[in-house]
C-alpha cells in the first residue's frame, strides 16, 4: 500500500516522503502548493513504521530547486525527496539545510527589529555537531530548528 | 559601500589594534580640526545620557557639529514613522549617525538601509561595540598587552551584553577567562560553546570571595533587580557580588577593576582610592575611543 501511494501514479516530477505529520502543511507553505497549477497528491496521517504517522507530497512534472530542498531540510530533516522520471526514481535528493533562509521564519526573540518593523528576516544557518541552529541576522541570537515558526505566505 | 560599526564582529584583530592605536593618538591630542564642516546625527531612541554625550564630546572637540535627538519622545518616530524613513530623512543632513534603539537588530537594519554610515551605540541587548572597544583600550592602557591575559567576569553573565561582546573582542588574543555569576545569571550556553570552539580555557564559579586572585583584569557588571524572579534570592545574590576593598588585598599588583557604569553596589565606595579601581578612568577612555571611532566610519583614518 505505501509503496502504491509513493510512485505508482506518478510518471515525472517529485515525491516528498516522511514527512512527521505534524510538518506535513509547513511543507506544503514552504512549497506555496496553494498557488501551484502543478497536479498535486497530498496525504497526511498515513502509517509509517518508522515516525508513527507521515505525511507525503507528489508533485507532478515539476523537479524541486535545491533552494526548496534546503528549506525544507529545516522543518523536515528525515524526509526523503524522491526525483521521478519516467516512473522510476532517477535521483535521491539529499536533505541538506540551506545556508542562509531569507524571509522564510519569523525570529523567535520578541524585541528583534523584525518584529516590529517591516523588515524581512535573514538567518544564517549554523550546522554544530548535527544541531542545526539559525542564527538572526539582525538581533544576532540563536535559535534551534524546533523554536522557529514559519512566516504564512 | 561604507563602513558601519553595528557589532564589534565586524572589525577583525588588526581593524580592533588599529582603532586602539589611534584612541592613544587621540588621548594625547583630543582637540583637532579633523570633523570641521562634518555634522554627526546622534539619533537616540532611547535615553543613554552617559553614551550620547561621550559621542557628542567625541565629535564637537575634533570641530564636528551634532545634530539629532535624545529620547523617542520627541522624534519623529513616535509618530510612527519606520526606521527606515528616519535614517533616510536624517541621512540627508548628515555624514554619520550613531544611533541607540531599543529594539535589538535595528543597528544592523539601520546600517543596510542608509546611504551614510551608521555606528551602533547600544541596540537593546545586543551590541554596543564602543563600550567593548575601550573596555579593550583600558585592558592594553593598564596592562601594556591584550595577549594572554586572565579576565574574570563577574555579575549579569546571562544577560550583560557587555560580557559577551568582550568575550568575543578578546578571543583574538589567547584569553583565560574565570566567569563567576549566579545560578540565575550564568553565562548561556553559546559563549561557552564558542570559548570551546576557540580553545579559550575558562572555569567557572558562583562566589566571587578571593576567587581572581589569579586574574589580570576583574570586570564587574551590575545586578539588576529586575532579572530576578525570586526577590529574596536578589537580596542574597546583591550582597554576594559586592566587591570590597578589602578584598582586593589578595589581588595580583596589575589587577585593574573595570565596569562599564552606572554601578549600584556591586563596587563599594571604600574601593574607588584603591589604585586597583580603575572604572572612572575606563570612562573617560571611551571620549578617545570614540573620536577613532567616528574617525574611521568617515574614513579619516585608516
Ligand atoms: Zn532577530
Amino acid at each position: 500500500m505505501e509503496k502504491e501511494l509513493k510512485v505508482a501514479a506518478l510518471r515525472n516530477g517529485t515525491v516528498i516522503d516522511h514527512i512527521p505529520a505534524d510538518k506535513l502543511f509547513q511543507v506544503v507553505s514552504i512549497l506555496q502548493l496553494k498557488n501551484t497549477n502543478y497536479p498535486i497528491t497530498i496525504g497526511n496521517n498515513l502509517e509509517s513504521k518508522h515516525i508513527g504517522t507521515k505525511g507525503i507530497i507528489k508533485i507532478a512534472d515539476r523537479i524541486l530547486s535545491e533552494d526548496e530542498t534546503g528549506k525544507i531540510a529545516l522543518v523536515a530533516p528525515n524526509a526523503t525527496i524522491n526525483i521521478i522520471g519516467e516512473y522510476k526514481v532517477i535521483e535521491k535528493r539529499p536533505l541538506v539545510p540551506a545556508d542562509e533562509v531569507h524571509d522564510l521564519v519569523y525570529c523567535a526573540n520578541p524585541v528583534c527589529i523584525t518584529n516590529h518593523q517591516p523588515v524581512p528576516t535573514n538567518f544564517y544557518v549554523l550546522k554544530d555537531n548535527g544541531h542545526v541552529k539559525l542564527k538572526c541576522r539582525y538581533c544576532e541570537r540563536e535559535f534551534l530548528r524546533e523554536e522557529i515558526k514559519l512566516k504564512k505566505k | 559601500m561604507h563602513k558601519s560599526l553595528v557589532s564589534i564582529t565586524d572589525y577583525s584583530k588588526q581593524e580592533i589594534l588599529s582603532i586602539l592605536e589611534s584612541a592613544r593618538d587621540f588621548e594625547v591630542n583630543p582637540n583637532r580640526k579633523t570633523l570641521d564642516g562634518k555634522v554627526i546625527a546622534t539619533l537616540f531612541f532611547e535615553p543613554s545620557t552617559r553614551t550620547r554625550l561621550s559621542f557628542e564630546t567625541a565629535v564637537v572637540r575634533l570641530g564636528g557639529s551634532i545634530i539629532g535627538f535624545s529620547d523617542a519622545a520627541t522624534s519623529s518616530s513616535s509618530k510612527g514613522e519606520t526606521l527606515n524613513d528616519t535614517i533616510h530623512m536624517v541621512s540627508c543632513y548628515a555624514d554619520a549617525i550613531v544611533m541607540r534603539h531599543p529594539l535589538e537588530g535595528a543597528a544592523r537594519y539601520a546600517a543596510e538601509v542608509s546611504p551614510v554610515p551608521i555606528i551602533n551605540a547600544g541596540d537593546g541587548a545586543n551590541q554596543h561595540p564602543s563600550q567593548t572597544l575601550l573596555d579593550l583600550y583600558s585592558i592594553l592602557k593598564t596592562q601594556g598587552t591584550l595577549e594572554n591575559l586572565t579576565i574574570c567576569l563577574v555579575g549579569d553573565l546571562k544577560y550583560g551584553r557587555t560580557v559577551h561582546s568582550l568575550i568575543q573582542a578578546m578571543s583574538h588574543f589567547n584569553p583565560s577567562f574565570k566567569f563567576i555569576a549566579p545560578d540565575e545569571l550564568r553565562l548561556p550556553d553559546e559563549y561557552r560553546v564558542f570559548c570551546r570552539r576557540n580553545g579559550i580555557p575558562f572555569t567557572e564559579a558562583s562566589e566571587l570571595n578571593d576567587n581572581f586572585n589569579d586574574a589580570d583584569i576583574l570586570y564587574m557588571t551590575r545586578v539588576q533587580k529586575e532579572r530576578f524572579l525570586d526577590q529574596i534570592e536578589y537580596e542574597r545574590v546583591k550582597n554576594v557580588y559586592t566587591l570590597g576593598n578589602d578584598m582586593l588585598s589578595g589581588s595580583k599588583p596589575n589587577l585593574k577593576s573595570l565596569h562599564p557604569l552606572p554601578r549600584v553596589n556591586e563596587i563599594s565606595m571604600d574601593v574607588d582610592k584603591n589604585e586597583k579601581a580603575y572604572y572612572f578612568q575606563q570612562a573617560q577612555n571611551g571620549l578617545y575611543v570614540r573620536q577613532a571611532i567616528v574617525s574611521k566610519v568617515l574614513e579619516l583614518i585608516d
